[in-house]
């Protein structure tokens, strides 16, 4: 199995994603520049975090123009697994494939700290390790992951089973004030994840947590 | 000629920058402000075109790029 890993001007998660897809799980990893138009025969696709283009004009709005894009959304309707990470979730919100908005935090501070998630579905690519219910921790450092869709939407994606991801309330509040707590989604054919916190950044028990693993072997298997 | 951009957050949407400000103007004791709401301005410059088409390529710009229709609406005006 390959991951491609797009890198953007601005991107600074991608040599993570690649320590923890090659050096600890051993997969196949090639980092593909934003202005490549081919994905190199990838089974799989990994947008990093980071400040593409430096957030200029909205978080993810240029980034969405860059030339491999059009591979990326080509390739995920073609049901290729595709996750997006911090930025890279805002890229794939910005360039439609995925619903809703993230927008300023609701405290409108940077907040980046290690924090709970729940899992809400295991019936994705991306969760299939994972329980329904599980409480996993990775960090979260992002200013804009106040993830907002409207009523219709968000019922879409409740009846479709398509939130991955909720804030924990075990520490009694939502972080940045996603509606529903949202911290992932998945598109309605589950082959697109979308999520703030960084599970690159949670592989190694020296890092304070490994609960990221089960998301990258998920996908793997 | 030249194209005047405004972007605003849709109604319903929260801008926590445009509140914090808000708190910030009333804790200096300047008062009688209802809302205050933080957008982007934005202007084009055009070379030797219409005024009609300048007015084309600025909704196309701001559709496709410039504005988030899910969460902003904008509005502009085309001056020589």
């Amino acid at each position: 199995m390959k991951f491609a890993v797009i890198v953007f001007p601005g991107s600074n998660c991608d040599h993570d994603a690649y320590y923890a897809l090659n050096k600890i799980l051993g997969v196949d990893v090639d980092f593909v520049w934003h202005k490549e138009s081919s994905l190199q025969s990838a089974d799989a696709i990994l947008i990093p975090g980071g400040f593409s283009y430096g957030d200029y004009l909205r978080t993810g709005a240029i980034a969405k123009y860059s030339p491999i894009m059009k591979e990326v959304i080509d390739n995920a309707n073609k049901g290729c697994p595709v996750i997006g990470i911090c930025n890279g979730f805002q890229i794939l919100i910005e360039a439609g494939l995925l619903p809703g908005a993230l927008i300023r935090n609701i405290n409108t501070k940077f907040i980046s700290k290690t924090i709970s998630l729940d899992v809400v579905t295991e019936k994705s690519i991306f969760t299939q390790n994972l329980k329904k219910n599980q409480i996993i921790s990775m960090p979260i450092a992002h200013g804009e992951g106040n993830y907002q869709a409207d009523d219709d939407t968000l019922k879409e994606l409740q009846d479709n089973d398509c939130i991955a991801f909720k804030y924990s309330d075990q520490f009694g509040h939502n972080l940045n004030g996603s509606v529903d707590s949202i911290a992932g989604i998945l598109n309605k054919q589950k082959n697109v994840l979308g999520m703030m916190p960084h599970p690159e950044r949670a592989c190694e028990k020296i890092l304070g947590s490994n609960d990221g693993i089960g998301i990258f072997k998920s996908m793997i298997n | 000629m030249k194209a005047k951009i405004y972007i605003k957050y849709k109604e319903g949407i929260l801008d926590p920058q445009g509140k914090t400000v808000h708190n910030a103007l009333e804790s200096m004791d300047i008062k009688d402000i209802s809302c205050v709401t933080i957008g982007k301005y934005i202007e084009m410059d055009f070379d030797n075109i219409s005024k009609e088409s300048a007015e084309l390529i600025t909704e196309d710009s701001c559709k496709k790029l410039l504005a988030n229709p899910n969460t902003e609406s904008y509005t502009f005006e085309i001056v020589d």
